[in-house]
Protein backbone atom coordinates (compact mmCIF):
# COMPACT_ATOMS: atom_id res chain seq x y z
CA UNK A 1 0.00 0.00 0.00
CA UNK A 2 1.49 3.58 -1.07
CA UNK A 3 1.61 5.93 1.61
CA UNK A 4 -0.69 8.95 1.36
CA UNK A 5 1.17 11.40 0.16
CA UNK A 6 2.05 9.18 -2.55
CA UNK A 7 -1.44 8.62 -3.53
CA UNK A 8 -2.35 12.22 -3.25
CA UNK A 9 0.64 13.34 -5.61
CA UNK A 10 -0.77 10.80 -7.60
CA UNK A 11 -3.67 11.92 -8.34
CA UNK A 12 -3.16 15.22 -8.69
CA UNK A 13 -0.61 14.63 -11.46
CA UNK A 14 -3.71 12.88 -12.98
CA UNK A 15 -6.05 15.32 -12.28
CA UNK A 16 -4.04 18.28 -13.42
CA UNK A 17 -1.86 16.96 -16.50
CA UNK A 18 1.32 17.54 -14.32
CA UNK A 19 4.29 15.36 -13.64
CA UNK A 20 4.74 13.65 -10.53
CA UNK A 21 7.83 15.47 -9.62
CA UNK A 22 6.46 18.85 -9.91
CA UNK A 23 3.81 17.73 -7.33
CA UNK A 24 6.01 19.39 -4.57
CA UNK A 25 4.60 19.84 -1.08
CA UNK A 26 4.53 23.41 -1.15
CA UNK A 27 2.95 23.59 -4.72
CA UNK A 28 -0.11 25.57 -5.18
CA UNK A 29 -2.70 23.76 -7.25
CA UNK A 30 -3.69 26.90 -9.16
CA UNK A 31 -0.88 28.98 -8.77
CA UNK A 32 2.12 26.85 -9.53
CA UNK A 33 0.16 23.51 -11.28
CA UNK A 34 -2.23 25.69 -13.62
CA UNK A 35 -5.30 24.31 -12.05
CA UNK A 36 -8.35 27.29 -12.20
CA UNK A 37 -11.24 26.78 -10.17
CA UNK A 38 -13.51 23.56 -11.97
CA UNK A 39 -9.98 22.25 -11.76
CA UNK A 40 -9.50 22.15 -8.21
CA UNK A 41 -13.39 21.38 -8.13
CA UNK A 42 -12.44 18.34 -9.94
CA UNK A 43 -9.71 17.42 -7.91
CA UNK A 44 -11.00 17.26 -4.44
CA UNK A 45 -14.06 15.04 -5.61
CA UNK A 46 -10.87 12.56 -7.10
CA UNK A 47 -9.67 12.63 -3.75
CA UNK A 48 -12.76 11.87 -1.79
CA UNK A 49 -13.18 9.16 -4.48
CA UNK A 50 -9.52 7.46 -3.63
CA UNK A 51 -9.80 7.98 0.34
CA UNK A 52 -13.58 7.25 0.31
CA UNK A 53 -14.77 9.95 2.22
CA UNK A 54 -16.33 13.43 2.30
CA UNK A 55 -14.81 16.97 2.21
CA UNK A 56 -17.32 19.36 3.06
CA UNK A 57 -17.09 22.39 0.91
CA UNK A 58 -15.62 25.07 3.21
CA UNK A 59 -13.07 22.44 4.18
CA UNK A 60 -12.69 21.71 0.43
CA UNK A 61 -11.77 25.92 -0.11
CA UNK A 62 -8.66 26.05 2.09
CA UNK A 63 -7.25 22.85 0.70
CA UNK A 64 -5.17 25.19 -1.97
CA UNK A 65 -1.66 22.78 -1.98
CA UNK A 66 -0.19 19.52 -2.25
CA UNK A 67 0.57 19.47 1.65
CA UNK A 68 -2.56 20.99 2.96
CA UNK A 69 -4.49 17.96 0.78
CA UNK A 70 -2.48 15.56 2.16
CA UNK A 71 -2.44 17.22 6.12
CA UNK A 72 -6.47 16.69 5.32
CA UNK A 73 -6.53 14.01 4.42
CA UNK A 74 -4.27 12.59 7.40
CA UNK A 75 -6.17 14.12 9.83
CA UNK A 76 -9.75 13.24 8.87
CA UNK A 77 -8.96 9.55 8.10
CA UNK A 78 -7.05 8.74 11.35
CA UNK B 1 -12.96 16.93 -40.94
CA UNK B 2 -13.55 13.51 -38.71
CA UNK B 3 -15.58 11.06 -39.91
CA UNK B 4 -16.27 7.69 -40.33
CA UNK B 5 -13.62 6.96 -43.43
CA UNK B 6 -10.83 9.05 -41.97
CA UNK B 7 -9.80 11.38 -39.21
CA UNK B 8 -8.81 13.81 -42.23
CA UNK B 9 -10.19 16.10 -45.11
CA UNK B 10 -7.54 13.89 -47.01
CA UNK B 11 -8.26 10.03 -46.08
CA UNK B 12 -12.20 10.76 -45.98
CA UNK B 13 -12.06 12.31 -49.79
CA UNK B 14 -9.70 9.64 -50.83
CA UNK B 15 -12.29 7.09 -49.28
CA UNK B 16 -15.33 8.49 -50.69
CA UNK B 17 -13.96 8.46 -54.54
CA UNK B 18 -13.07 5.03 -53.89
CA UNK B 19 -16.89 4.25 -52.68
CA UNK B 20 -15.68 3.44 -48.91
CA UNK B 21 -18.16 1.98 -46.67
CA UNK B 22 -17.60 3.25 -43.45
CA UNK B 23 -19.80 0.85 -41.19
CA UNK B 24 -18.78 -1.70 -38.62
CA UNK B 25 -20.44 -3.29 -35.96
CA UNK B 26 -20.44 -1.52 -32.32
CA UNK B 27 -17.67 -2.73 -30.29
CA UNK B 28 -17.45 0.04 -27.42
CA UNK B 29 -20.67 -1.30 -26.07
CA UNK B 30 -22.66 -4.17 -25.47
CA UNK B 31 -24.70 -3.91 -28.46
CA UNK B 32 -26.56 -7.48 -28.22
CA UNK B 33 -30.51 -6.17 -27.13
CA UNK B 34 -30.25 -3.89 -29.93
CA UNK B 35 -32.00 -4.08 -32.94
CA UNK B 36 -28.93 -2.59 -34.72
CA UNK B 37 -25.96 -3.31 -33.81
CA UNK B 38 -23.63 -1.66 -36.15
CA UNK B 39 -22.98 2.01 -37.03
CA UNK B 40 -20.70 4.55 -39.32
CA UNK B 41 -17.89 4.70 -36.09
CA UNK B 42 -15.17 6.75 -36.14
CA UNK B 43 -12.00 4.56 -35.81
CA UNK B 44 -8.43 5.16 -34.41
CA UNK B 45 -9.10 8.68 -33.24
CA UNK B 46 -6.48 10.30 -31.38
CA UNK B 47 -7.19 14.30 -29.90
CA UNK B 48 -3.75 14.55 -28.06
CA UNK B 49 -1.30 15.69 -31.47
CA UNK B 50 -4.18 18.93 -30.94
CA UNK B 51 -5.19 19.41 -27.43
CA UNK B 52 -3.38 18.37 -24.32
CA UNK B 53 -4.77 14.79 -22.95
CA UNK B 54 -6.19 17.04 -19.65
CA UNK B 55 -8.48 19.00 -22.13
CA UNK B 56 -9.64 16.19 -24.02
CA UNK B 57 -10.91 14.63 -20.48
CA UNK B 58 -13.09 17.68 -19.68
CA UNK B 59 -15.11 17.40 -23.07
CA UNK B 60 -17.60 14.67 -24.41
CA UNK B 61 -16.67 12.90 -27.52
CA UNK B 62 -18.13 15.16 -29.69
CA UNK B 63 -16.34 18.52 -28.59
CA UNK B 64 -13.16 16.69 -28.85
CA UNK B 65 -14.48 15.82 -32.79
CA UNK B 66 -15.62 19.20 -33.19
CA UNK B 67 -12.53 21.24 -32.12
CA UNK B 68 -10.33 18.62 -34.52
CA UNK B 69 -11.46 19.18 -37.29
CA UNK B 70 -11.44 22.77 -36.60
CA UNK B 71 -7.86 23.22 -35.94
CA UNK B 72 -8.19 21.27 -39.02
CA UNK B 73 -9.74 23.81 -41.15
CA UNK B 74 -7.76 26.86 -39.18
CA UNK B 75 -4.30 25.03 -40.42
CA UNK B 76 -5.92 24.93 -43.90
CA UNK B 77 -6.92 28.30 -44.51
CA UNK B 78 -4.22 29.77 -42.79
CA UNK B 79 -5.73 32.87 -41.47
CA UNK B 80 -3.60 34.75 -39.04
CA UNK B 81 -6.00 36.16 -36.22
CA UNK B 82 -4.17 39.50 -35.33
CA UNK B 83 -5.38 41.38 -32.59
CA UNK B 84 -7.18 44.31 -35.18
CA UNK B 85 -8.73 40.92 -36.85
CA UNK B 86 -9.67 39.35 -33.91
CA UNK B 87 -13.19 40.61 -33.51
CA UNK B 88 -14.14 40.08 -37.47
CA UNK B 89 -13.53 36.51 -37.07
CA UNK B 90 -16.46 34.46 -35.33
CA UNK B 91 -17.35 30.17 -35.14
CA UNK B 92 -20.67 28.75 -35.85
CA UNK B 93 -20.43 25.47 -35.05
CA UNK B 94 -23.79 23.25 -34.40
CA UNK B 95 -25.01 19.81 -32.86
CA UNK B 96 -27.84 17.64 -32.88
CA UNK B 97 -27.40 15.71 -29.76
CA UNK B 98 -24.47 17.38 -28.06
CA UNK B 99 -22.91 15.66 -25.22
CA UNK B 100 -25.10 12.63 -24.96
CA UNK B 101 -22.12 10.41 -23.43
CA UNK B 102 -21.43 13.39 -21.25
CA UNK B 103 -25.12 13.21 -20.14
CA UNK B 104 -25.37 9.33 -20.01
CA UNK B 105 -22.61 9.12 -18.21
CA UNK B 106 -22.85 11.65 -15.02
CA UNK B 107 -26.99 10.32 -14.77
CA UNK B 108 -25.23 7.01 -14.10
CA UNK B 109 -22.88 8.38 -11.14
CA UNK B 110 -26.01 10.27 -9.65
CA UNK B 111 -27.74 7.56 -9.78
CA UNK B 112 -24.93 5.20 -8.19
CA UNK B 113 -23.11 7.67 -6.39
CA UNK B 114 -25.23 10.88 -5.64
CA UNK B 115 -25.19 14.26 -6.84
CA UNK B 116 -21.82 14.89 -5.47
CA UNK B 117 -20.44 12.97 -8.32
CA UNK B 118 -21.08 14.79 -11.05
CA UNK B 119 -18.03 16.33 -12.85
CA UNK B 120 -17.96 20.22 -12.76
CA UNK B 121 -16.89 19.97 -16.17
CA UNK B 122 -20.17 18.45 -17.29
CA UNK B 123 -21.98 21.27 -18.18
CA UNK B 124 -19.30 23.08 -20.49
CA UNK B 125 -17.72 19.59 -21.23
CA UNK B 126 -22.01 18.80 -22.74
CA UNK B 127 -23.13 21.88 -24.19
CA UNK B 128 -23.81 22.16 -27.57
CA UNK B 129 -22.48 25.14 -28.51
CA UNK B 130 -18.80 24.21 -26.76
CA UNK B 131 -17.09 23.30 -30.54
CA UNK B 132 -17.46 27.35 -31.44
CA UNK B 133 -16.60 28.29 -26.94
CA UNK B 134 -13.88 26.05 -26.81
CA UNK B 135 -12.27 27.09 -30.88
CA UNK B 136 -12.77 30.64 -29.98
CA UNK B 137 -10.55 30.29 -26.33
CA UNK B 138 -7.78 28.45 -28.27
CA UNK B 139 -7.36 31.10 -31.12
CA UNK B 140 -8.77 34.33 -29.88
CA UNK B 141 -11.87 34.65 -31.67
CA UNK B 142 -13.69 37.55 -30.93
CA UNK B 143 -16.42 37.75 -33.57
CA UNK B 144 -20.23 36.08 -33.37
CA UNK B 145 -20.17 32.86 -31.22
CA UNK B 146 -22.76 30.62 -32.57
CA UNK B 147 -23.37 27.11 -32.35
CA UNK B 148 -26.88 25.87 -34.18
CA UNK B 149 -29.20 22.78 -33.07
CA UNK B 150 -31.87 21.84 -35.83
CA UNK B 151 -31.60 18.29 -35.80
CA UNK B 152 -29.90 16.65 -39.20
CA UNK B 153 -30.02 20.19 -40.83
CA UNK B 154 -27.52 21.61 -38.20
CA UNK B 155 -24.51 21.78 -40.20
CA UNK B 156 -25.99 22.96 -43.42
CA UNK B 157 -27.68 25.66 -40.89
CA UNK B 158 -24.50 26.59 -39.39
CA UNK B 159 -22.70 27.15 -43.11
CA UNK B 160 -25.69 29.12 -43.78
CA UNK B 161 -25.82 31.31 -41.07
CA UNK B 162 -22.32 32.18 -40.84
CA UNK B 163 -22.95 33.53 -44.40
CA UNK B 164 -25.17 35.80 -43.29
CA UNK B 165 -23.22 36.77 -40.70
CA UNK B 166 -20.35 37.60 -42.90
CA UNK B 167 -23.39 39.12 -45.76
CA UNK B 168 -24.96 41.22 -43.14
CA UNK B 169 -21.36 42.79 -42.02
CA UNK B 170 -21.04 41.10 -38.00
CA UNK B 171 -17.78 39.19 -39.29
CA UNK B 172 -15.37 39.09 -42.55
CA UNK B 173 -14.68 35.36 -41.44
CA UNK B 174 -16.52 32.60 -40.24
CA UNK B 175 -15.18 29.01 -38.87
CA UNK B 176 -18.49 26.95 -39.59
CA UNK B 177 -19.51 23.20 -39.45
CA UNK B 178 -21.02 20.96 -36.90
CA UNK B 179 -20.06 17.69 -34.65
CA UNK B 180 -21.58 14.86 -33.80
CA UNK B 181 -21.95 11.69 -31.33
CA UNK B 182 -24.13 9.70 -30.11
CA UNK B 183 -23.30 6.28 -30.66
CA UNK B 184 -24.09 5.61 -27.23
CA UNK B 185 -26.97 3.19 -25.48
CA UNK B 186 -29.05 6.11 -25.36
CA UNK B 187 -28.63 7.71 -28.56
CA UNK B 188 -28.68 4.01 -30.34
CA UNK B 189 -31.48 3.49 -28.41
CA UNK B 190 -33.66 5.93 -29.17
CA UNK B 191 -33.02 5.72 -33.07
CA UNK B 192 -33.51 2.05 -32.97
CA UNK B 193 -36.80 2.93 -31.13
CA UNK B 194 -37.62 5.50 -33.83
CA UNK B 195 -37.61 2.67 -36.02
CA UNK B 196 -35.15 4.89 -38.44
CA UNK B 197 -32.17 2.31 -38.46
CA UNK B 198 -31.17 -0.28 -41.09
CA UNK B 199 -31.24 -3.68 -39.56
CA UNK B 200 -29.30 -5.01 -41.70
CA UNK B 201 -26.84 -6.83 -38.80
CA UNK B 202 -25.26 -9.38 -41.02
CA UNK B 203 -24.21 -6.68 -43.39
CA UNK B 204 -23.04 -3.21 -42.20
CA UNK B 205 -21.01 -2.57 -45.04
CA UNK B 206 -24.45 -2.97 -47.38
CA UNK B 207 -27.17 -1.30 -45.00
CA UNK B 208 -26.74 2.20 -45.97
CA UNK B 209 -28.46 1.94 -49.80
CA UNK B 210 -29.87 5.56 -50.48
CA UNK B 211 -32.80 5.15 -53.62
CA UNK B 212 -32.24 0.91 -53.38
CA UNK B 213 -35.02 -1.02 -53.12
CA UNK B 214 -34.25 -3.07 -50.77
CA UNK B 215 -32.83 0.17 -48.26
CA UNK B 216 -34.05 -0.33 -44.57
CA UNK B 217 -33.87 2.97 -42.72
CA UNK B 218 -30.27 4.94 -42.04
CA UNK B 219 -26.89 4.08 -40.60
CA UNK B 220 -25.82 6.05 -37.49
CA UNK B 221 -22.49 8.16 -38.35
CA UNK B 222 -20.59 10.21 -36.28
CA UNK B 223 -17.57 12.90 -36.10
CA UNK B 224 -17.29 16.61 -37.75
CA UNK B 225 -16.85 18.62 -40.32
CA UNK B 226 -15.71 22.09 -40.36
CA UNK B 227 -14.85 24.75 -43.31
CA UNK B 228 -13.99 28.54 -43.13
CA UNK B 229 -16.11 30.55 -45.06
CA UNK B 230 -13.83 34.20 -45.57
CA UNK B 231 -15.32 37.76 -47.60
CA UNK B 232 -14.40 37.38 -50.95
CA UNK B 233 -12.35 40.89 -51.13
CA UNK B 234 -10.74 39.66 -48.12
CA UNK B 235 -9.49 36.53 -49.38
CA UNK B 236 -8.27 37.53 -52.69
CA UNK B 237 -6.40 39.69 -50.91
CA UNK B 238 -4.34 37.68 -48.85
CA UNK B 239 -3.77 34.97 -51.28
CA UNK B 240 -6.11 32.53 -49.63
CA UNK B 241 -6.32 28.87 -51.47
CA UNK B 242 -10.10 29.86 -52.13
CA UNK B 243 -11.85 26.46 -52.41
CA UNK B 244 -15.65 28.14 -54.17
CA UNK B 245 -17.88 30.65 -53.45
CA UNK B 246 -20.72 29.64 -51.32
CA UNK B 247 -23.72 31.56 -53.45
CA UNK B 248 -26.56 30.66 -52.02
CA UNK B 249 -28.48 29.34 -49.00
CA UNK B 250 -32.42 28.48 -48.59
CA UNK B 251 -34.48 27.36 -45.76
CA UNK B 252 -37.81 26.12 -44.96
CA UNK B 253 -40.11 23.78 -42.56
CA UNK B 254 -42.42 21.09 -44.03
CA UNK B 255 -45.14 22.47 -41.00
CA UNK B 256 -45.84 18.20 -41.53
CA UNK B 257 -45.18 15.27 -38.87
CA UNK B 258 -41.76 15.10 -36.18
CA UNK B 259 -39.80 12.78 -38.41
CA UNK B 260 -41.42 11.84 -41.89
CA UNK B 261 -41.74 14.60 -44.29
CA UNK B 262 -44.53 14.93 -46.61
CA UNK B 263 -44.75 12.79 -49.78
CA UNK B 264 -44.17 14.97 -52.48
CA UNK B 265 -41.10 16.76 -50.87
CA UNK B 266 -42.85 20.26 -51.00
CA UNK B 267 -40.63 21.34 -47.56
CA UNK B 268 -37.65 20.13 -49.47
CA UNK B 269 -38.64 21.63 -52.82
CA UNK B 270 -39.02 24.58 -50.83
CA UNK B 271 -35.68 25.00 -49.29
CA UNK B 272 -33.83 24.14 -52.45
CA UNK B 273 -35.40 26.56 -54.41
CA UNK B 274 -35.21 29.52 -51.95
CA UNK B 275 -31.50 28.42 -52.10
CA UNK B 276 -31.47 29.01 -56.07
CA UNK B 277 -33.11 32.21 -55.49
CA UNK B 278 -30.37 33.01 -53.24
CA UNK B 279 -27.90 32.47 -55.72
CA UNK B 280 -29.38 34.20 -58.63
CA UNK B 281 -29.62 30.81 -60.36
CA UNK B 282 -32.02 28.66 -62.36
CA UNK B 283 -32.87 25.06 -62.24
CA UNK B 284 -29.97 24.51 -65.18
CA UNK B 285 -27.24 26.14 -63.04
CA UNK B 286 -26.72 23.46 -61.33
CA UNK B 287 -25.18 20.25 -62.57
CA UNK B 288 -24.82 18.17 -58.82
CA UNK B 289 -26.40 17.76 -55.74
CA UNK B 290 -25.21 16.20 -52.87
CA UNK B 291 -28.51 14.91 -51.40
CA UNK B 292 -29.57 14.31 -48.54
CA UNK B 293 -30.73 10.37 -49.32
CA UNK B 294 -30.61 8.91 -46.01
CA UNK B 295 -31.60 5.19 -47.03
CA UNK B 296 -35.30 5.36 -45.65
CA UNK B 297 -37.89 4.13 -46.89
CA UNK B 298 -40.02 7.30 -47.20
CA UNK B 299 -37.39 10.58 -46.82
CA UNK B 300 -35.39 9.02 -50.24
CA UNK B 301 -38.08 9.24 -51.95
CA UNK B 302 -39.90 13.03 -51.45
CA UNK B 303 -36.09 14.32 -52.07
CA UNK B 304 -36.02 12.72 -55.32
CA UNK B 305 -39.92 14.26 -55.88
CA UNK B 306 -38.74 17.24 -54.27
CA UNK B 307 -35.94 17.94 -57.04
CA UNK B 308 -37.96 16.98 -59.80
CA UNK B 309 -40.65 19.45 -58.94
CA UNK B 310 -37.54 22.02 -58.74
CA UNK B 311 -35.77 21.21 -61.68
CA UNK B 312 -38.13 19.23 -64.13
CA UNK B 313 -36.70 18.85 -67.46
CA UNK B 314 -33.30 20.42 -66.08
CA UNK B 315 -33.34 17.12 -63.90
CA UNK B 316 -31.80 14.67 -66.37
CA UNK B 317 -29.06 16.47 -66.74
CA UNK B 318 -28.41 16.43 -63.36
CA UNK B 319 -25.72 14.13 -61.19
CA UNK B 320 -27.60 13.46 -57.76
CA UNK B 321 -25.53 11.07 -55.17
CA UNK B 322 -25.50 10.40 -51.79
CA UNK B 323 -22.36 10.06 -49.56
CA UNK B 324 -24.12 8.64 -46.88
CA UNK B 325 -24.30 5.31 -48.27
CA UNK B 326 -20.27 5.87 -47.44
CA UNK B 327 -20.51 7.81 -44.44
CA UNK B 328 -23.85 7.02 -42.72
CA UNK B 329 -25.46 9.72 -41.40
CA UNK B 330 -23.42 11.88 -39.65
CA UNK B 331 -26.66 13.85 -38.01
CA UNK B 332 -25.75 17.40 -36.81
CA UNK B 333 -22.80 17.04 -38.54
CA UNK B 334 -24.07 15.74 -41.92
CA UNK B 335 -24.68 18.95 -43.70
CA UNK B 336 -21.54 20.21 -42.91
CA UNK B 337 -19.42 17.56 -44.34
CA UNK B 338 -21.23 17.30 -47.41
CA UNK B 339 -21.08 20.85 -48.12
CA UNK B 340 -16.91 19.83 -48.24
CA UNK B 341 -17.57 16.87 -50.24
CA UNK B 342 -19.08 19.66 -52.33
CA UNK B 343 -16.96 21.71 -52.65
CA UNK B 344 -14.52 19.30 -53.09
CA UNK B 345 -16.96 17.79 -55.81
CA UNK B 346 -16.29 21.43 -57.36
CA UNK B 347 -12.73 20.98 -57.27
CA UNK B 348 -11.71 18.02 -58.75
CA UNK B 349 -15.14 17.96 -61.21
CA UNK B 350 -16.24 14.25 -60.07
CA UNK B 351 -19.68 13.31 -58.32
CA UNK B 352 -19.22 10.97 -55.90
CA UNK B 353 -21.02 7.66 -55.82
CA UNK B 354 -23.66 5.99 -53.97
CA UNK B 355 -22.69 3.12 -52.99
CA UNK B 356 -24.74 -0.20 -52.69
CA UNK B 357 -27.18 1.53 -55.15
CA UNK B 358 -27.57 -1.93 -57.04
CA UNK B 359 -31.20 -2.22 -57.92
CA UNK B 360 -33.06 1.44 -58.32
CA UNK B 361 -36.42 1.96 -56.73
CA UNK B 362 -38.83 2.50 -59.37
CA UNK B 363 -40.19 5.65 -57.48
CA UNK B 364 -36.79 7.22 -57.96
CA UNK B 365 -36.18 6.64 -61.98
CA UNK B 366 -35.46 9.81 -64.08
CA UNK B 367 -32.22 11.04 -62.27
CA UNK B 368 -28.29 9.74 -62.74
CA UNK B 369 -28.13 8.91 -59.09
CA UNK B 370 -24.56 7.84 -59.29
CA UNK B 371 -24.53 4.30 -58.53
CA UNK B 372 -21.96 2.44 -57.81
CA UNK B 373 -18.58 4.70 -58.86
CA UNK B 374 -17.65 7.77 -58.78
CA UNK B 375 -17.96 9.82 -62.10
CA UNK B 376 -16.33 12.55 -63.70
CA UNK B 377 -18.72 15.40 -64.91
CA UNK B 378 -18.15 19.17 -65.53
CA UNK B 379 -19.47 21.03 -62.63
CA UNK B 380 -20.00 25.06 -62.39
CA UNK B 381 -22.31 24.68 -58.82
CA UNK B 382 -23.70 22.53 -56.57
CA UNK B 383 -25.93 21.88 -54.58
CA UNK B 384 -26.30 20.38 -51.42
CA UNK B 385 -29.53 19.46 -48.88
CA UNK B 386 -30.60 18.70 -45.36
CA UNK B 387 -34.01 17.83 -44.10
CA UNK B 388 -34.16 17.36 -39.85
CA UNK B 389 -36.48 16.17 -37.71
CA UNK B 390 -38.96 18.31 -36.55
CA UNK B 391 -39.02 19.47 -40.24
CA UNK B 392 -36.02 21.29 -41.23
CA UNK B 393 -34.98 21.86 -44.22
CA UNK B 394 -31.80 23.81 -45.69
CA UNK B 395 -29.98 23.92 -48.68
CA UNK B 396 -26.45 25.44 -49.80
CA UNK B 397 -25.05 26.37 -53.17
CA UNK B 398 -21.38 26.70 -54.22
CA UNK B 399 -19.84 28.05 -57.19
CA UNK B 400 -16.54 27.76 -58.70
CA UNK B 401 -14.60 31.03 -58.39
Amino acid sequence: MSSIEERVKKIVAEQLGVKEEDVKPEASFVEDLGADSLDTVELVMALEEEFETEIPDEEAEKITTVQLAIDYIKENLG
Amino acid sequence: MVSPLGNTLGETWSAVLAGTSGAAPIETFDVSAFSTRFAATVKNFDPTPYMPEKEARKMDVFLQYGLVAAIQAMEDCGIEVSEQDAPRIGACIGSGMGGIQAIENNAMLIAEKGPRRVSPFFVPGAIINMVAGNLSIKYGLKGPNLSTTTACTTGTHAIGLGMRCIQYGDADVMVCGGAEMVTTPVGLGGFCAARALSTRNDDPQAASRPWDRDRDGFVLGEGAGVLVLEEYERAKARGAKIYAELSGFGMSGDAFHMTSPPEDGAGAALSMQNALNDAGLTADGIQYINAHGTSTPLGDKAEIKAVHSVFGSAADKLAVSSTKSMTGHLLGAAGAIEAIFSVLALRDQVAPPTINLENQDEACNGINLVPMETQEASIDAVLSNSFGFGGTNGSLIFKRV
